[in-house]
């Protein structure tokens, strides 16, 4: 339970601190400060489980099936490494409480920086793999946000991009080679893989397994050829710098490489990807680092030079150089993590970052000096610091690896010669030399006690580790070492003295081919005039990176209009063909049988099909010439389709067909009003050319074999025999189990009552999308004059004085009286459906026309001067109502919308069933009533704004407070 | 054997049946847009008649109901397209 807090308490901080308000900057720092330390306390307090060589674990089923879980697992790798993240992030708190300026978001800030956190401890207490790319996304995701915190910054913008694309495509990679991993091994879980090294590596996926994973661990972990997303990342504010891109979640990578070490290492492919990445990396990093101008710059590239020590010594695939790579993991992590910091006061108190200006800080800041010169030389490796102790185990396994090669050990000892070098320029240039005067945008003082406070914990750890590892890190160390290596624990002693020894000597030689190195760049060549890298200039991964971005971006962009066109016409073109084509496939590929013979002839339905059929044909005539001709011609098919559904037995179709029909023809008309008129080529002069003709003659014939077809279907459905078990079943289970005797119905909100639940949700969401659609709807500048037949209006009346008073008196009082009869058929058709044709669907379309009803002879502001209706409400409601019903069977430990049906009686009523259903009913009808209704009011809306162009007038009554926003 | 009842439905189902066709013509003559609102509210009235008939035929009252529902909600269809003609617009 405990351990689940580890992870929980960042993100319901984060939660927390998200709604804190934007001024309250200490109450978001407290708050994140104390959620890091209660995440490290926690886990020292674990110590003693860990020690006794326990692994914590605590596991929620999730789906037990598929082997997805949620699960945690502690053991003495995961330990430290949380540890690192949670003890780190208490001290990137207190620092970002003094960096972060007043005007910055602060929230926001800590809000993601938890967030980070939360992911960061997730990545690493993960027991399910698939649970830990999850995370691993996450840290992604977030650090796409940490780096873009100043957004008004384009190259903010850009590198947050940058990094998000390397590192979450990696993640992509990741998770395909731990769900291979996975079926590989049989399991998810994290030990069940750990335990099965040698499966996987004679698995003949193994290749591929470790590519992926390599993939995402490389990408992660900055190391060439990705690599150059990190430099850009230093656009992000300082503490996260310090905290996201040297000490943990670039370490994510390394940590990955560690934690399947003991199942993927020791193989030749092994060594040879993970191993030359990290040599790569190593020597060109420490290059690029000596030559960089931003003191950001110089650690970034110095970060990524020391990942890439990290990632050769796990590619040597040596148990003692694993412990290296570990042991270097925490001590990169106190002194980079320490030099951000002391960075960040530089630039934060002399207002630049550029090693050229900034000169003689020493005297103005001693403290922060003193400090960050102490933290550099651990970066170089200085004997008495922890730098020194990795190095010299890095040292020690460069020179026996492989037997008699020399080139490893040559390699190793040019890097550190590059380390000692960037870390000298960090210190001469910055802190010697004269006194600035003027130079520099600030003059430079030292910073709030407690903004050093951390970076002053930081290099004491440096320096305690640094000479007596023995009684510090080693027993945490061991632990770690222990859990992360199993079987595979090598004898080893973490010590400053191993006697004089080849690493020694190799120390030595680093050192003194630094310094020579050094003067020899800063008298001779002039390193600070340097404005490009020497030699390495052209291998510009950014550039490429970019290179490939815009390609890919350029042909997706071709690629869309190849394929898609913008014209309704083309879009419907080809979705009526394949629909055709798909249909046609499928009813020749297994045909239908027709066993019911035709029911004879009748003269009624013959006329009334006649009808119908002739209106249909018709109105698909006029469509293109006379718009309100097929409207009316539509609008008679649509009530003939719905006597057919009566004659057929199907009243319910019948009753929702016909308030159909009526409010698509009300919609319609509203709609109308802003197409243009129609433009004749006698107004035009285009005439029509043959191709033109072709068109038309093309998807005219595509008209009617759609329309064949569709009949042909339907036909064919009426003359087949029909899965008679499905409706037996309906019919039978309708009543006992639904508590309903309208099958329909029951179907509809029971049976099926999932599948309405989604199509309600689709109503809503498309109700929605035109209401916001139409907001920004402006007519087309043709059609916001008045209609022709307004213009014998008398001037400066506006309509709705018009209306009252004059043309539309009498219906007006007329259907206002109509209104409450209106409702209770609404009511009715609602309260009965279950058992009786009706139900939520009609009731609300009903409703719906009831209102139109009121819109149309009142006009708008006089009716919502009096009726507030509000559709978004009705709209919510609704779908929370249907969805609450459906959740309240969990209650009863029944599936998601089991209807429940209770028999009550009531005086006066009698005996009543009341199904669980009849709710969800209900919430049906508040969603059409709130869609329909939207949809309506927001199309009428469209006129108001004409009104006040054409009218002068003040409205009759002014709109209350809280009114919906139309427009 | 055909009693008066019967042979009254069928007369009445007949009458109906030529009203939707004379109501079609109109509707696709025209001539102007007014006689075709006119015969559509003709149309939706002959339906609920029909349907009407129909309940006392099958000795159902569900017909009787929808045909409650079209006489209700379907003159608005003929409201607002008259509306629409006469205005321009259909809610101002």
């Amino acid at each position: 339970m405990w351990l689940m807090l580890i992870v929980l308490l960042p993100f319901l901080g984060s939660l927390c601190v998200a709604f804190l308000p934007s001024n309250s900057k200490n109450w978001e720092a407290w708050l994140a400060g104390l959620v890091a330390a209660a995440s490290t306390v926690i886990t020292l307090c674990y110590f003693p489980t860990i020690a006794s060589n326990e692994v914590a674990t605590l596991r929620y089923e999730w789906l037990p099936t598929y082997g997805l879980n949620f699960s945690l697992r502690m053991d003495g790798f995961a330990w430290l490494f949380s540890l690192l993240v949670s003890g780190i992030g208490i001290l990137v708190v207190l620092y970002a409480r003094y960096y972060l300026s007043e005007k910055d978001p602060i929230p926001r800030f800590f809000a993601f920086f938890l967030a980070f956190m939360g992911a960061m401890l997730g990545i690493v207490l993960s027991g399910n793999v698939i649970q830990m790319a999850l995370f691993w996304e996450l840290t992604s995701l977030v650090s796409f946000m940490l780096i873009g915190y100043w957004h008004h910054r384009a190259d903010a913008r850009r590198g947050a991009r940058m990094s998000l694309i390397v590192t979450a495509t990696g993640g992509l990679c990741l998770l395909v080679g731990l769900v291979l991993m996975g079926h590989v091994v049989g399991s998810y879980e994290l030990s069940d893989i750990l335990s099965s090294g040698d499966v996987l590596r004679e698995h003949s996926w193994y290749l591929a397994i470790l590519v992926l994973v390599a993939l995402g661990a490389l990408t992660k972990s900055a190391q060439f050829p990705f690599h150059f997303w990190l430099p850009r990342a230093m656009a992000a504010p300082t503490p996260v710098s310090a905290y996201l891109h040297s000490a943990t979640m670039v370490k994510a990578g390394v940590f990955l490489l560690m934690r399947f070490w003991p199942v993927l290492a020791g193989t030749e492919a092994w060594s040879y990807i993970i191993g030359f990445a990290g040599l790569i990396t190593l020597v060109m990093g420490a290059f690029v680092a000596i030559f960089q101008q931003d003191l950001k710059g110089l650690l970034a590239y110095s970060t990524i030079s020391h990942l890439g020590l990290i990632t050769l010594l796990l590619g040597m695939g040596t148990p003692l150089a694993a412990v290296a790579a570990l042991f270097h993991v925490l001590n990169h992590a106190t002194f980079k993590a320490s030099l951000f910091m002391a960075a960040g006061i530089i630039d934060h108190e002399s207002g630049t970052r550029d090693l050229r200006q900034l000169t003689g800080l020493r005297k103005l800041m001693p403290i922060t000096a003193t400090l960050a010169m102490v933290a550099a030389a651990a970066m170089a490796g200085v004997p008495l610091l922890n730098g020194f102790l990795s190095k010299e185990m890095f040292f020690a396994e460069a020179a026996g690896f492989g037997s008699g090669n020399t080139w490893l050990p040559t390699l190793a000892v040019i890097a550190g010669a590059l380390s000692v070098v960037y870390s000298l320029r960090f210190i001469t240039e910055v802190f010697f030399g004269p006194v600035p005067s003027g130079e520099l945008p600030k003059t430079p003082k030292e910073p709030p006690r407690w903004m050093r406070f951390p970076i002053e914990m930081l290099v004491v750890l440096c320096i305690v580790v640094g000479t007596m590892p023995g009684v510090t890190v080693a027993p945490a160390l061991n632990l770690a070492v222990h859990h992360m290596l199993g079987a595979y624990t090598p004898e080893y002693s973490v010590q400053i003295w191993h006697g004089f020894n080849l690493p020694l000597l190799m120390s030595v030689l680093a050192f003194g081919f630094g310094l020579v190195l050094y003067f020899l760049l800063q008298r001779r060549y002039g390193i600070s005039r340097l404005d490009k890298v020497p030699l390495l200039h052209r291998l510009d991964g950014q550039r490429e990176f970019e290179r490939v971005l815009l390609a890919v971006t350029s042909f997706a962009v071709r690629v869309e209009e190849k394929l898609t066109s913008e014209r309704l016409q083309p879009q419907l073109f080809w979705l009526l063909l394949v629909t055709l084509v798909v249909g046609g496939l499928t009813v020749w590929r297994s045909p239908i049988e027709a066993v019911r013979s035709p029911i004879g002839f009748e003269p009624m339905f013959a006329v009334l099909w006649i009808v119908g059929g002739v209106c249909a044909v018709a109105a698909a005539y006029q469509a293109k010439h006379h718009r309100l001709a097929a409207l009316i011609l539509m609008s008679a098919t649509g009530i003939v389709v719905s006597l057919t559904f009566a004659l057929f037995s199907a009243p319910d179709l019948a009753l929702t067909q016909a308030a159909v029909e009526v409010v698509t023809t009300v919609l319609i008309l509203l709609g109308l009003r802003w197409l243009p008129k129609r433009l004749t080529p006698d107004v035009t002069g285009v005439k029509a050319t043959l191709r033109d003709y072709r068109r038309r003659i093309r998807d005219g014939l595509l008209a009617v074999a759609i329309g064949l077809g569709m009949a042909a279907t339907t036909y064919m459905v009426l003359m087949s025999a029909g899965p008679t078990k499905l409706t037996d079943f309906f019919i039978q289970h309708a009543l006992p189990e639904g508590g309903g005797t309208n099958v329909v119905n029951v179907i509809l909100v029971d049976f099926r009552g999932f599948d309405t639940f989604g199509e309600i949700t689709v109503l809503g969401v498309v109700a929605l999308t035109i209401y916001a659609l139409l907001r920004r709807f402006r007519p087309a500048p043709e059609s916001i004059e008045l209609p022709a037949q307004r213009l014998g209006d008398i001037k400066n009346v506006a309509p709705w004085q018009l209306a009252r008073r004059g043309y539309l008196a009498i219906p007006a009082i007329y259907f206002r009286a109509l209104m409450p009869v209106l409702v209770l058929l609404a009511l009715y058709f609602l309260y009965r459906g279950h058992n009786l044709p009706g139900g939520g669907f009609v009731a609300g379309l009903t409703l719906t026309v009831a209102l139109v009803l009121q819109y149309m002879v009142s006009g708008t502001l006089w009716i919502e001067a009096k009726l507030r209706i509000r559709p978004h409400q009705w709209l919510g409601s609704g779908i929370l109502l249907a969805l609450l019903t459906g959740v309240g069977a969990w209650l009863f430990g029944y599936p998601f919308l089991t209807s429940h049906t209770a028999v009550v009686n009531l005086p006066l009523l009698g005996e009543l069933h009341l199904p669980s259903a009849f709710l969800f009913d209900i919430g049906v009808f508040a969603l059409v009533v709130g869609a329909s209704s939207l949809l309506l009011i927001a199309l009428a809306h469209q006129s108001l704004r004409s009104h006040r162009r054409h009218f002068s007038g003040k409205p009759p009554t002014l709109r209350k407070r809280g009114a919906m926003r139309w427009s | 054997m055909m009693t008066l009842f019967i042979g009254a439905q069928y007369f009445a189902l007949a009458c109906f049946a030529l009203t939707m066709l004379f109501a079609m013509i109109r509707m696709l003559k025209g001539p102007t847009a007014q006689d075709r609102v006119l015969a559509l509210d003709v149309l939706y009235l002959s339906v609920a008649l029909t349907l009407l008939v129909l309940g006392i035929r099958f000795g159902h009252d569900v017909y009787f109901e929808v045909a409650l529902l079209i006489v209700f909600v379907g003159f608005v269809s003929t409201i607002a397209t008259a509306k629409f003609l006469m205005r321009g617009e259909v809610i101002e």
